[in-house]
């Protein structure tokens, strides 16, 4: 598994942690929920990075309390028609206000990526079946959308469609998106 | 006799097909292998499992027809209502262009 | 009505070219079935029976002439000359070809047109009232709401892969003719003391294999927090909704297992959490989109139109139509004219490229080119001098337009069933045929007085039966197709679930069953006592005992 993330592919250096294996210092980790709340006191003392993966039947807001020292949060779709992350990626950018990585894992595929950004995600970890110009053009396929407030503040986004009408000028700027993609 | 037939719907039409048996996929049942033995069933299920993964059908199943007089005539009023057409449009779908089959889709 | 400005049009159009992408990729062989089928359902393509279905969508049931002229065209190009019209305000398609599908959805782009959502687990068309913005008993239009749902809806980045799929239904009307109660979300407009608009929000109404009624979760929402509330609600769904079992995975499931209670609490607490809604319209979107909504320039008639009524003294069929297929307009001197598409012995909801054109050409002489669609399959002109109904009634007939049936037994509703869908345990059209021809005589189906029929093929409940005042539904027994009948259902403001009489009857016996519930009904009604009254008073039993106790 790769990851994709600002429009190129990188390893995934992260390393995903079983609810019993020891913590290897200085890495980068993912933890389960369970674990961040279990363990939190030595956890938050950690010096590498600290990830949590959150299953999709879990509410997000069992680890508001955590987010400022969390790094990246990892949702699942464990498939893409199951779309509860969707809307716990909402609650974290949203009402949660959380400002770190935001992973999509699972059965990632290009046909879902725009949704994905504008619901907050900005990585992805995707399987080597699709190349670049595929999932670039699977989230510059449309360059408007109604729902203004998805569009993520990062990379490229539709324009909104309610917004452009009322006159806002960025907004219908923002469909020149070749280099954006990349941002 | 009763046997089994394999059937699909073409990927780029939507047309109902049924497998052969120089393996190809035809627009008429007459045209179809029809499995009466283990045997052509064990090839039937390999084929379908085959139309799964390919591009040129989809939605392939087995269903249980009978044989009379050399007519194959689906089992269920389902299959054959599939093989003829509509049973309320005479003038839609395979019994309107002689593609459909020798027989009657409710008795 | 609504028309697209340059981002509509972008949008539907770069939507049809990513479609387009999609077909190439599975005629190419890049993409499996098993994912590219959640794509074309999103699309509204489905695998029937026979070929794929198109689904093309008819926002809240309002059409213009140049559109319904489109659809024509579109039957005659890519389909055999006719479409079906369906119990959500939608037309399909029933022989398109997946390789023309993107042609097609050019097709419809060109005249603002689309089949996005009409099918898969995300919000699908908006529906409404189909007499709405000319009701006589309308406290406001509520199409600028549906329109707005519509754009909030298209596309929605979180509500696209729900459990389930979900559907809206909104009425501005006290008298309900959308059957908001059994939606998954129902909108009821209200005023209040103030005179200010707001909305009763209805969630957990459904058909299908579990009917139920809708409980109310807001009595009133001031119009500017739908658009929030309604995420609201959609979020608790999207996320608490039953994903295990796809015949448990609808809304009213998870209203029923939480109880009314709880799902409002959750809904309330999230709708607090949310502050601000993640999709903002400002005032002055709304107030554009009900311009296009303002109501037509209308002549300055009298109540009355002497002609008129000459006509109707002088010709009985005219007068019968006029009972059964003309409605109380809002405005003085006009008419709202319901077209049937139930012409004795027909296939409810079909009409033929011919006929629509002829409706097209009709509503643009005499409706300010404006057709609606009903839930129950019929036609709709909106605005229709009383001075041009005899002319337009002529017109009708020649076109086998007329029949004078609306709203009484020979109104049938019918899902495609077992002759098109891949569903179906039974067959529905027959059936409907059969029970249309047996009540063929139209003094008889006057003398009945208003009564619904609603038939479906499979428990899917497609053909609304749980709601029908008389409701079959078709199903198989050991490869025979029988048919169960259920009495007092009812989708109105008094929405009731039917109930089922007892065991199912053979085909060739259903017209007889009903016959004999129908004149059951005429020995017990009082007066012009209606059907559906009739059975509220005396209930079940006497029909049982007539279907069943007699022999
Ligand atoms: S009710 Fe059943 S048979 Fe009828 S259209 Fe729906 S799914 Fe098909």
């Amino acid at each position: 598994m790769r990851l994709l993330k600002n429009g190129e592919f990188f390893e995934d250096t992260w390393l995903t942690l079983d609810n019993e294996e020891a913590v290897p210092q200085g890495a980068d980790i993912l933890v389960s929920a369970e674990r961040l709340q279990a363990e939190f006191g030595t956890l938050m003392l950690h010096n590498g990075r600290l990830g949590v993966v959150v299953a999709n039947d879990r509410a997000v807001d069992d680890i508001a309390d955590y987010l400022e020292v969390i790094d990246t949060v990892v949702l699942e779709f464990p498939s893409f028609t199951d779309g509860r992350a969707y809307s716990q990626a909402r609650k974290l950018r949203g009402s949660l206000k959380f400002r770190g990585g935001l992973r999509a894992t699972g059965n990632v595929l290009p046909d879902q990526l725009a949704f994905m950004r504008q619901c907050g995600f900005d990585t992805f970890e995707v399987n080597g079946r699709f190349g670049l110009d595929v999932w670039q053009r699977a989230v510059t396929a449309m360059t408007l959308t109604y729902q203004g407030g998805y569009v993520p503040d990062r990379g490229f986004a539709p324009a909104d469609v309610w917004s452009a009408r009322a006159g806002n000028a960025d907004d219908t700027l923002r469909s020149d998106f070749e280099e954006i993609w990349t941002a | 006799m009763s046997g089994k037939i394999l059937t699909a719907n073409r990927v780029n039409d939507g047309d109902v097909v049924f497998f052969t048996s120089d393996h190809q996929w035809s627009l008429r049942i007459s045209d179809a292998l029809f499995a009466e033995d283990e045997a052509v069933l064990e090839l039937l299920e390999d084929q379908l499992r085959l139309a799964e993964t390919g591009t040129e059908v989809t939605d392939a199943y087995v269903f249980d027809a009978e044989k009379f007089d050399g007519v194959l005539r689906p089992r269920h009023i389902r299959e054959r209502i599939r093989t003829l057409g509509p049973t309320v449009r005479a003038d839609l779908g395979k019994q309107s262009n002689g593609t459909g089959g020798a027989f009657s889709a409710v008795s | 009505m609504y028309r697209y400005d340059e981002f509509d049009h972008r949008f539907v159009r770069e939507r049809v070219g990513q479609f387009r992408d999609q077909v190439e990729r599975r005629l190419g062989g890049e993409l499996s079935e098993a994912e590219f089928k959640p794509l074309r359902l999103m699309n509204g393509v489905y695998l029937q029976l026979h070929a794929y279905m198109l689904r093309v969508a008819i926002p809240y049931g309002t059409l213009s002439s140049a559109q319904m002229r489109r659809l024509a065209e579109i039957a005659d190009t890519y389909d055999k000359g006719y479409a079906h019209f369906t119990t959500r305000q939608n037309v399909q398609y029933n022989w398109p070809k997946l390789k023309d599908m993107p042609d097609l959805l050019d097709d419809l782009a060109d005249v603002e047109m689309h089949a996005i959502q009409t099918s898969g687990n995300c919000i699908r068309n908006v529906t409404t009232d189909q007499w709405a913005g000319v009701a006589a008993d309308e406290v406001a239009d509520p199409r600028p709401v549906c329109e707005l749902l519509r754009q909030w809806s298209s596309l929605h980045p979180e509500f696209s892969f729900l459990p389930r799929k979900f559907k809206i239904a909104v009425t501005g009307a006290p008298r309900d003719r959308a059957a908001v109660a059994v939606h998954d979300i129902g909108l009821r407009m209200h005023v209040n003391a103030d005179g200010a608009r707001g909305w009763e929000v209805l969630a957990g109404g459904g058909q299908g294999r579990t009917p139920m009624i809708a409980i109310t979760v807001r009595e009133f929402l001031p119009e500017a927090e739908l658009l929030g509330y309604l995420e609201a609600v959609m979020r608790v769904y999207n996320l608490h909704g039953r994903r295990d079992n796809k015949y448990k995975a609808r809304i009213k499931i998870l209203v029923h297992e939480l109880g009314a209670d709880a799902f409002r609490a959750q809904v309330e607490a999230e709708y607090a959490k949310l502050g601000s809604p993640t999709v903002d319209v400002e005032q002055r979107e709304l107030e554009r989109i009900s311009a296009y909504f303002a109501p037509p320039v209308y002549d300055e008639l009298d109540e009355t139109c002497v002609p008129f009524e000459l006509a109707k003294n002088e010709n009985r069929e005219f007068a019968w139509w006029v009972k059964s297929n003309v409605s109380a307009h809002k405005v003085s001197g006009y008419a709202i004219v319901n077209i049937s598409l139930k012409p004795t012995g027909g296939i409810p909801g079909d009409a033929t490229s011919q006929q629509m054109f002829v409706v097209a050409d009709l509503a643009e002489q005499y409706s300010h080119a404006e057709i609606r669609v009903t839930h129950r399959q019929n036609l709709v002109l909106p605005d229709v001098r009383l001075s041009d109904l005899y002319t337009l009634w002529i017109e009708l007939n020649s076109a086998e337009l007329a029949t004078a049936n609306v709203g009484l037994i020979g109104d049938i509703v019918a899902c495609p069933g077992l002759d098109y869908c891949a569903l179906a345990t039974a067959r529905s059209i027959p059936i409907a045929q059969d029970v249309s021809e047996r009540f063929e005589d139209l003094k008889r189906q006057h003398d009945i007085g208003s009564l619904t029929i609603n038939i479906s093929g499979c428990i899917n409940a497609c053909g609304h039966h749980h709601v029908g005042h008389i409701g079959i539904l078709g199903l198989d027994k050991k490869g025979e197709e029988f048919y169960q009948i259920t009495l007092g259902g009812s989708s109105d403001e008094n929405a009731s679930i039917g109930t089922i009489l007892g065991p199912g009857f053979a085909g060739d016996q259903v017209a007889d069953a009903i016959e004999t519930i129908v004149e059951t009904y005429l020995g017990l009604r009082a007066d012009d006592e209606p059907f559906i009254e009739t059975y509220r008073r005396v209930g079940a039993k006497p029909f049982k005992e007539a279907l069943y106790e007699t022999a």
